[in-house]
């Protein structure tokens, strides 16, 4: 007798979430089985990158991810314009990191005046994200979600402390919206519960767990990731089902195995091709554990995943 | 755990009267709260109706699955409304539940329905001669109950087994022997048997106030011996449910967790 092989089946299906407008609207989510498992199950749609850029020059960005922008960065309608144009990004994250008290503290007029700028310079899907700074996050946040209106951008990271505006502000100018919690499955659930009792639908919602990078507590958001994807495949939990996000490019590019330059480690070898490996390493776990949207940072690592994607598809 | 929504009986003097009215609102309302405070299935008591049971309990089902998206557990003796009941439920909302055959020959005819309606069945586990002594009759008459079934062709995992709750007021020493016999009614096959109690039959008879406190605390200890269904008051028993759930790690825990 033929050998075979057992078929894990599941109630629950992820749900698909659309992102962008008109031909460049991208799809994600809608599996009905752990990533890439399409042997037992459908994967409808593959997962999505989407390149990062700031509203600030990446003067924080260790050199070696600075330089394949360096033409460019100055100004983000142009790095937005280079990431579709030439390197055929499928969406753009933009962080409005400037925006930040300890940074260059710009105001929320000014973050929404540069989101404007880039969604009306590019046809692909736009990220939003703000500093992380939960109470500037509230004004700025409201701001880009208005300046990028029926765009169906992603916003966020909304967090427990102020999820309520920046889901107002989703809802009323037809975004969709990450629901960010601090590597916690509980909390996580907690918070999608919160956002769906005002009133927003679960189904627009994007979890992001909290990222990490190799060797700085992966194995940490690896295992969340997981039990959240399970949660809602194998519970058919309806607050687990939504897509997953992992912010890669900002975990890996300040860990010193990317930066720490080879004059002074050389058993470490060349420190580009060494980030570049250490940012699609950590992007392919999250993908593995359940992630549907990455946000990275060098061409190169994003190029290598999309052809893991390709060849996993 | 399956709940199956027990306030929709005829003993009740607000729904016996609806019944006799024909009137559809309260039976429709209190059909949908249930839904929405958990049930899984809706019961349907309407007593032996020895008069007109199929016409009632056609109207009952029709009455409950307008407004209700769920199948119906047809609950009473007379064997022709059963069948009445049979032909008009809506399956796309899940199979129906024949309530109940047992190890009586008077009531082996409900297998039958069940075989010839592609129904479930609760079999209670009880015989002619009178009421079981302990789980280990309780058990032995349910292994009859499944050869019984497997004889008129009701395949085993469309039978219910009920151990048959005693009131906590007369016959305390059952509730213990209830407990061991969803244990062993499960042992009974493989994969395991599945199980049913008439959950606030442990409470009949008790002050008002205590009959939640019964119910519930008697539930977790049946869910923790794998209880497969209750016939219950939804809204009483959902915040047990729904933590037993999260202790035995079937849904994820969220501060929120009751509200879901």
């Amino acid at each position: 007798m033929a050998f075979i092989p057992p078929k894990e089946t599941y109630p629950g299906r992820v749900y698909s979430v659309s992102i962008g407008t008109g031909q460049k609207e991208i799809t994600v989510g809608g599996e009905n089985v752990l990533s890439f498992h399409s042997f037992e199950g459908t994967v409808p749609n593959r997962p999505l990158i989407a390149h990062e850029i700031q509203d600030v020059p990446p003067t924080d960005w260790p050199e070696s991810v600075q330089k394949p922008y360096i033409d460019v960065y100055a100004n983000p309608v142009s790095w937005a314009k280079y990431c579709q144009d030439v390197l055929n990004a499928k969406a753009i994250a933009l962080r409005l990191i400037g925006t930040h008290p300890d940074r260059e503290n710009r105001s929320a007029e000014e973050a929404a005046r540069t989101v404007k700028e880039v969604v009306d310079s590019i046809d692909i899907p736009l990220i939003i994200l703000g500093s992380n700074h939960t109470e500037k996050d509230s004004s700025v946040l409201i701001a880009a979600a208005e300046a990028s209106k029926d765009r169906n951008c992603i916003i966020g990271k909304a967090q427990e402390a102020n999820y309520k505006t920046i889901a107002a502000a989703a809802v009323a100018n037809n975004h969709k919206l990450i629901a960010m919690s601090e590597l916690d499955i509980n909390l996580s659930k907690q918070l999608n519960i919160l956002i769906t009792q005002m009133g927003f639908d679960k189904e627009k919602i994007i979890i992001d767990p909290m990222c990490s990078a190799l060797g700085y507590g992966l194995e940490y958001t690896y295992s969340v990731m997981e039990r959240i994807r399970l949660a809602g495949l194998a519970q058919n939990d309806p607050t687990m089902q939504q897509p997953i996000m992992g912010d890669v490019g900002m975990y890996v590019w300040k860990v010193k195995e990317t930066i720490a330059d080879e004059k002074d480690v050389p058993l470490w070898g060349n420190t580009e091709e060494r980030g570049i490996t250490w940012e699609a390493v950590t992007a392919i776990s999250m993908l593995i554990a359940g992630a549907e949207i990455l946000i990275m940072r060098h061409p190169k690592a994003i190029e290598a995943i999309e052809k893991m994607i390709d060849e996993l598809m | 755990m399956l709940i199956i929504g027990e306030k929709l009986s005829i003993i009740a003097k607000r729904v016996r009267e609806a019944m006799m009215k024909k009137d559809k609102g309260p039976i429709q309302d209190i059909a949908i709260f249930q839904w929405k405070s958990g049930a899984g299935m809706i019961d349907a008591n309407i007593g032996p109706a020895e008069d007109n049971g199929e016409e009632l309990m056609e109207w009952m089902i029709t009455t409950i699955q307008e407004v209700v998206k769920l199948p119906v557990c047809l609950d009473t003796t007379n064997y022709k409304a059963i069948e009445a009941g049979l032909k008009v439920h809506n399956n796309e909302w899940g199979r129906p539940l024949i309530n109940s055959t047992s190890n009586d020959p008077e009531r082996f005819p409900m297998l039958e329905l069940a075989a010839k309606y592609n129904s479930q069945i609760i079999g209670l586990t009880v015989g002619k001669g009178g009421l079981p002594a302990d789980a280990e009759e309780r058990a032995a008459i349910a292994a009859e109950i499944m050869a019984r079934a497997s004889e008129y062709g009701v395949p085993l995992e469309d039978l219910y087994l009920d151990p048959l709750v005693l009131q906590i007021s007369t016959s305390q020493d059952h509730a213990l022997k209830v407990i061991q016999a969803v244990k062993m009614f499960q042992e009974l096959n493989d994969p395991p048997m599945k199980t049913v109690v008439g959950l606030s039959n442990i409470s009949n008879g008790c002050p008002k106030e205590l009959r939640p406190i019964l119910n519930n605390h008697f539930l977790s200890l049946l869910a923790y011996e794998g209880l497969t269904a209750a016939i219950a008051d939804p809204h009483e028993i959902a915040p047990t449910v729904k933590t037993i759930d999260v202790i035995m790690g079937r849904t994820l825990y969220a501060h929120s967790y009751l509200e879901m």
